[in-house]
Parts: C-alpha cells; sequence; structure tokens
C-alpha cells in the first residue's frame, strides 16, 4: 500500500494514499466536528456529500478552506484542524444552518438526542445573528414515520439510506434552493409512496425531521384504565439495546430489568415476544420442510428458496417491487402478529378475558412493526391483534417518565404461558438468527436426529450476504441470508433470473438485523454498537437452557391445547397471512 | 393531483424515447427534454413510466423534474408565452412585461389559462441580449418588447 506524509496539527503522521482528511485526522485522534458525514464502519455504509461544511479545515497553500470529510490528502499536504479562521468559519456554517432552523428543541421529539443540538451546545453558540426565512412545510405523518421537513438540514443522510442501502427509493431532494426539502415522489406523503417503514431514515436522521409516531401516551391511558387488560410482548433485540438509553455499555443485557420495569409500568402480563418467535419457527419450519420434500418427491412447481417472512420491512419491500414473488415467501406472520393473534384468543380465553377488554402493546426496535400491526388483516372486527407497537426509544422514554430507576432494578422473570422461551428465539434479533433457529428445529423434525452442536458460527456475521451448506444427514440444505434491502434485491434478482441455488433464504430489512432496527437507540454513526447488541444476542441464546424451538414446553402445550399441529387449519387461520400487490403499474386505457 | 392515463400508443412511443437512450440512467435529462416534447408537460404518470423504464426510483425522477424550471408538470398552452429574466432583459424591464402579460392573460406564471390557449413561464437568457427584453411565443422571438406592446402579441393568436 502506498503511504503519503502528512502534517495535522503540527503531527507528522503516514497514511494511505487516498485518505481524507478527515479520515486522517481520525487515524491521528484529532477530533474534527461533522454533521451530514456519516461512516457505519463495520457496516461499509458511508454519507460524505460534502454539503454541511461544518468540517472544513485550513491547508497551507490553498486559498479557501477544505471540506475535511470529501478532500484527499496529497503528500506533504499540512492541516490546521482548530485555527481561529477554521473556528470562525465553523461557526458561521453552523449560524448559517441555524437561520433558518426552528428553534423549539424544549417540545421536539429530538430533544437531547439530536446531533444539531449537541452542536450548537459544543460550539457554544448563545445567540443566532443571522435570520432567515422559515421554512413552512406540512407536516407528514404516516403509521409509523413523521417527516417535519422544517428541521432537515439536507445532510442527504436518508437519502443515502433509503437509495443507496435500501434501493427502497421513496426519498429524494426535490425542488431547488430554498424550497428544496427530502421528499418522496410528487411530494405526496410517505404512506402514498414505495416507503417500507423500515426506519433506517429515522436511524440517521441527525435532527428531529424523522421521527417515529410516539404512542406512549395512549399505553399511558390504557394502563391507567381498570376495565383493560394490557398484555405486553418484547422483541429479542431490545434486551440487547434498552440499557444504553441508561447509560448502560453497549452490548449489556438488560432482560431481567426489562420486566422489572415494564411490570412497575403496570402492564398485567408481561410476556416474550420470543415466544412467538419459537411458534414462528414451528410454522416457519414445517413450511420450509413440506416445500422441500415436495420438491425432492418431484413435485413441479414449488415454490423454492422460502423466505423468511418475519420482517415487515421486507414484508412492505417485496409487495411494492416484487409482486411477481409473492408466492415465495413463507406465510407465516411475524412474531409480533403471531403473539396477538395467540393472546387475543388461547390467552384471553385461558383467563376468562373478553376481546376487547385485552390490550395488547409490543415493544420493537422496528417502525414497520407500527404499520404492520395497523394492517386490516391482522384484527377481528375492527379489534386489532395488536394495539400498539413502540420502539426501544418509546419504552425508554415511558421508563424515564415513570419515574423508574431502571438501573436498581432487580432481575425478574417473564409471567408464563407467553413467556417462555427457547435460545433459538432470542437469536431473532439479529441478522443470520432466524435462520439458524430455523435449522435447529428443521434439522431434527427432518432427520429425527438429536443435533450435537446448536450453535451454527457459518451462519452468523456481518456481512451483507452470506451463504452456507447445512447438512441434513446426507441432504445439502443451502442457506442464504441478506440483511439490509439492497442486499436482499440482490438475492430477489438471482431468484427472478433462476440462478438462485438456494433452498431458504433469511431476509432482514435493517442493516445488522433487529438489533440495527429503526426503533433502536440511536447509534449516532458508531457501528460498532450494533456488533455489541449482536454479541449480546448471541450470549442471552449460550445462557438458555433450552434452544431449539420445538422443545419449549409451553409451546408443545399450546399445539397440544388448542393448534393441534403446525400448518393445521387453526394455525392457518391464526398464524399465517397472505399478501398484497402494493405496485403502482401504470394503467393503460385504450 | 389529477390523474391522466396513458393510451398504448403514447405509452409505446414514451418507451421507445427511453429505449432511443438505451435505458441509461444517466440520460435521464435527455429523456426528459423529449417525454415533455412529445407531451407538452410531464405528469405523474409519464415520470412513472421514465423511472421504471430506467430503473430509478420516481422519486429520483420527481427530484429531477422539480430541479430544473424547463421542466413543467401542468400543461402549457396552446401558445406558451415565455419571458427572459436573463440580466440584461431583467435591467430594461422585462418584470413590467410580465405583470403586462399576468393582467391581460389573467394568471399567474406557471400557470395556463382556462381556456388552454396561453401558459405564462419565465426563463433565464435566451441569448439574445441585444433585443431586451425578449418575449418567446411558442417558437417565435419578440425583441424589446415593451408593456404597452404587450397587448399587441397577445392579439396576434387569438384573432
Amino acid at each position: 500500500m502506498e503511504t503519503i506524509k502528512i502534517t495535522i496539527d503540527n503531527k507528522v503522521i503516514e497514511v494511505a494514499k487516498g485518505t481524507t482528511i478527515l479520515k486522517a485526522a481520525r487515524e491521528a485522534e484529532i477530533h474534527i466536528p461533522t454533521l451530514c458525514y456519516l461512516h457505519l464502519h463495520d457496516l461499509n455504509i458511508e454519507n460524505k456529500p460534502g454539503g454541511c461544511r461544518v468540517c472544513v479545515v485550513e491547508v497551507q497553500g490553498r486559498r479557501n478552506l477544505a471540506p475535511a470529510c470529501v478532500t484527499e490528502c496529497t503528500d506533504g499536504m499540512v492541516i490546521n484542524t482548530h485555527n481561529i479562521r477554521v473556528l470562525n468559519a465553523r461557526k458561521t456554517v453552523l449560524e448559517l444552518i441555524l437561520s433558518d432552523h426552528p428553534t423549539d428543541c424544549l417540545i421536539c421529539a429530538k430533544n437531547g438526542n439530536c446531533e444539531l443540538q449537541t452542536m450548537a451546545q459544543e460550539f457554544g453558540i448563545r445567540e443566532l445573528h443571522y435570520e432567515g426565512e422559515q421554512s413552512t412545510y406540512r407536516e407528514d405523518t404516516s403509521p409509523a414515520i413523521i417527516r417535519d421537513v422544517d428541521k432537515c438540514i439536507m445532510c442527504r443522510r436518508c437519502e443515502m439510506m433509503c437509495n443507496d442501502v435500501q434501493t427502497v427509493g421513496a426519498l429524494s431532494a426535490v425542488n431547488r434552493g430554498f424550497m428544496s426539502v427530502v421528499a418522496p415522489a410528487f411530494e405526496m406523503n410517505l404512506d402514498h409512496s414505495v416507503c417500507t417503514y423500515c426506519g433506517q431514515c429515522v436511524a440517521v436522521c441527525p435532527t428531529g425531521a424523522l421521527t417515529e409516531v410516539d404512542h406512549t401516551n395512549a399505553i399511558i391511558r390504557a394502563l391507567a384504565d381498570p376495565t383493560k387488560t394490557v398484555v405486553v410482548q418484547t422483541a429479542p433485540a431490545v434486551r440487547a439495546a434498552l440499557g444504553e438509553e441508561f447509560g448502560m455499555e453497549p452490548g449489556t443485557l438488560v432482560t431481567g430489568k426489562l420486566v422489572a420495569a415494564l411490570r412497575r409500568l403496570g402492564f398485567n402480563y408481561v410476556f416474550d415476544t420470543d415466544f412467538a418467535a419459537d411458534l414462528t419457527i414451528m410454522e416457519e419450519g414445517t413450511e420450509l420442510l413440506d416445500r422441500l420434500t415436495r420438491h425432492l418427491n418431484g413435485e413441479k412447481d414449488v415454490p423454492l428458496p422460502i423466505l423468511t417472512s418475519c420482517c415487515p420491512g421486507w414484508v412492505n419491500f417485496f409487495e411494492h417491487q416484487f409482486p411477481d414473488m409473492m408466492d415465495i415467501p413463507s406465510t407465516a406472520r411475524s412474531p409480533q402478529q403471531m403473539f396477538g393473534a395467540i393472546a387475543k384468543t388461547y390467552f384471553a380465553n385461558k383467563i376468562d378475558v373478553k376481546r376487547e377488554d385485552m390490550v395488547v402493546v409490543s415493544i420493537m426496535p422496528c417502525l414497520a412493526k407500527k404499520y404492520e400491526c395497523t394492517r386490516e388483516e391482522f384484527s377481528t372486527d375492527g379489534n386489532p391483534d395488536v394495539d400498539f407497537s413502540i420502539s426501544t426509544r418509546e419504552l425508554a422514554h415511558l421508563i424515564k417518565q415513570a419515574n423508574i430507576n431502571f438501573n436498581a432494578l432487580p432481575d425478574e422473570e417473564f409471567d408464563n404461558p407467553l413467556g417462555e422461551s427457547t435460545g433459538a428465539a432470542v437469536i431473532f434479533g439479529t441478522t443470520g438468527g432466524v435462520i439458524e433457529a430455523a435449522v435447529r428445529t428443521a434439522y431434527e423434525l427432518h432427520t429425527g436426529k438429536k443435533l450435537e452442536r446448536v450453535d451454527f458460527t457459518e451462519l452468523r456475521g456481518m456481512e451483507f450476504i452470506r451463504s452456507a451448506t447445512i447438512d441434513f444427514n446426507g441432504l445439502p440444505i443451502n442457506i442464504g441470508i441478506a440483511h439490509g434491502l439492497g442486499n436482499a434485491r440482490k438475492l430477489l434478482q438471482d431468484i427472478k433470473d433462476g440462478k438462485s441455488e438456494f433452498h431458504a433464504i433469511e431476509i432482514m430489512a435493517c442493516p445488522g438485523g433487529c438489533i440495527g432496527g429503526g426503533g433502536q437507540p440511536l447509534h449516532h454513526g458508531d457501528s460498532s454498537i450494533l456488533k455489541a447488541r449482536q454479541k449480546a444476542i448471541y450470549q442471552e441464546d449460550a445462557g438458555k437452557t433450552i434452544r431449539k424451538s420445538h422443545e419449549n414446553p409451553y409451546i408443545v402445550q399450546l399445539y397440544e391445547e388448542f393448534l393441534g399441529k403446525p400448518l393445521s387449519e387453526k394455525s392457518h387461520h391464526l398464524l399465517h397471512t397472505h399478501y398484497f400487490d402494493k405496485s403502482k403499474e401504470i394503467k393503460v386505457v385504450e | 393531483m389529477a390523474k391522466i392515463k396513458l393510451s398504448a400508443e403514447r405509452l409505446d412511443e414514451l418507451k421507445a424515447v427511453c429505449k432511443s437512450f438505451n435505458n441509461e440512467k444517466g440520460e435521464l435529462i435527455n429523456v426528459l427534454h423529449q417525454a415533455q416534447g412529445i407531451f407538452g408537460y410531464l405528469p405523474a404518470e409519464v415520470q412513472e413510466v421514465i423511472a421504471r423504464e430506467l430503473h430509478i426510483s420516481v422519486a429520483h425522477v420527481y427530484g429531477v423534474v422539480s430541479f430544473y424550471s424547463f421542466f413543467s408538470m401542468l400543461p402549457k398552452g396552446e401558445h406558451p408565452v415565455s419571458i427572459c429574466l436573463g440580466t440584461a432583459c431583467y435591467v430594461r424591464g422585462a418584470e413590467k412585461v410580465i405583470d403586462e402579460f399576468k393582467k391581460h392573460l389573467k394568471i399567474n406564471v406557471g400557470e395556463t389559462t382556462p381556456d388552454g390557449k396561453f401558459s405564462l413561464a419565465c426563463l433565464r437568457c435566451v441569448g439574445a441580449c441585444g433585443l431586451a427584453p425578449v418575449v418567446l411565443v411558442g417558437e417565435k422571438v419578440y425583441g424589446r418588447v415593451s408593456p404597452d406592446g404587450v397587448k399587441d402579441i397577445i392579439e396576434e393568436y387569438t384573432r
């Protein structure tokens, strides 16, 4: 590798040719502030439009200041990152950004978690020298995401996520000059666009321009209503991230404290979405084996590979973009929806509560789940299976509002029967986890043999597209994994072109899987946080006594008492779904 | 937004334009230019077809259409009136000429008269600064237009 020498703040360092000033500075542990720049190192995702100009530095011999994020170092370059000229320029740049930014920080959803606010604080901004015209664009509220573009600073991070990483194409910069905003096509509302509600735009938005729809008040009301039995379920990825909201190290598992907090908030039953994840494996795993067996028996037209269907962002994606392939994904509902359906039938019956008197709340790392639970097919007589879905961040707010000292809580256990789960369910929270859980069960059901080793490390990791062949007692099963919708698109295109060799593919909309979901505590560009969460998930799995879904005693009991067997008529009715063509075909008239 | 429907024939014509540029996404502006030539404007449906043919998002197409003032999502009039607002025309009173057109046609810039006869638009420098202020009606150029002359220009097309 060719290297060059540069001097940065009087420090002589050697860097690889092609290194940007920003990267060189970070290697030399010199902090240059950034705003539009975003680099998720472990995921190989980078946004550097060079737009905000906050990162300018002085380069000797250059007339104007250089934006550090897009300027490459040259041999012998002498850089000054914090002289008076640089500091004044940065401050002016920030003040200009603030000149048309609302100053209602006190009541902004991003208060305390806003990168622009933090920067204004760091720069010591105490007055605004430039008073500009204020944008007054309409607010756009969808079932999951709120767009308030008056707070947009045009960093283009959301566009990069939506277009380059996810290839969804819902957002673009439109119009020009002061009128320019990031918006869906024809400036329609998000719910009329191809948006999947994956929430990755929200996860990277530095300001309050993109936030989630907040249901915390509705939940407080439900909890205060004595006529309601309020049941809560919590997704696997939440326990690996919630601690961050309370100052804990990323990757701290807070399962016990999470249960304790939910109980103190007043939920009548504290259950686990992991239970429903085990149930998903029973249904999806059986479906996989069913399709495989039929295929091996020479039946033509068996849709293979089977694709997982537990990620609602992914479901929205293929409904919009691949409507001709809707027979390939599993028909199994997501764990959130399976849980809701079982809670409001089997469990409501058990405790003798009427459906309409039960409120099911889900805690999710996800924003697409907010939309998913409003889908008409997941309700009975207008009563939804899951009433409210809130994000990990909203739960943290709820706990703080209720004056609960989270860090001092004791570890408590989930309630039964819908709180028992296996290690296989926990790993649903990370990329590769669902398919590993499915393999653990499908292997034993197919071969009738006991798995010697339940850790399928070949399915783990952070690479965007992974593949492995698992030996099902002489039958090689080809497994594919993709996370991030752009990567899912690649695998789907292969299937479409008849090039796919896979029998089963797991797809997660968000980079990293649910641990990197749009509803998780904000990583502010530090992707090592995702890795820490992933590690925690596998740690929780390893610590479980039961690690295969079909061995969950309450799952066995649920089938005995209620469902019969996987893919039974009752299962189909309660645990499976169908998909809708949401593409916008051009209608031709003669 | 009013929905228009494309006839199969015009849809084919549009697809042929895309194909003539090898369905290259880098040719978006050229494709839009020709599409506007065919349809007179770029309704949402046309943009959707172009997005599909060029394998890019509709949001991206709209981003480009809304960025360039040349592109329009509103149907132009039978006689599109364009007034140059380049520096030379501007200092020689183009704004007064615009006001006069607005008054007579009873529409704003960017609009079309209810009878579909005239539409009003601004553009930047047609390269005939010596004739400033310049007005275009369709492809015909009028130079040294004074506010008083506006009425005569309109009458040419209403007779």
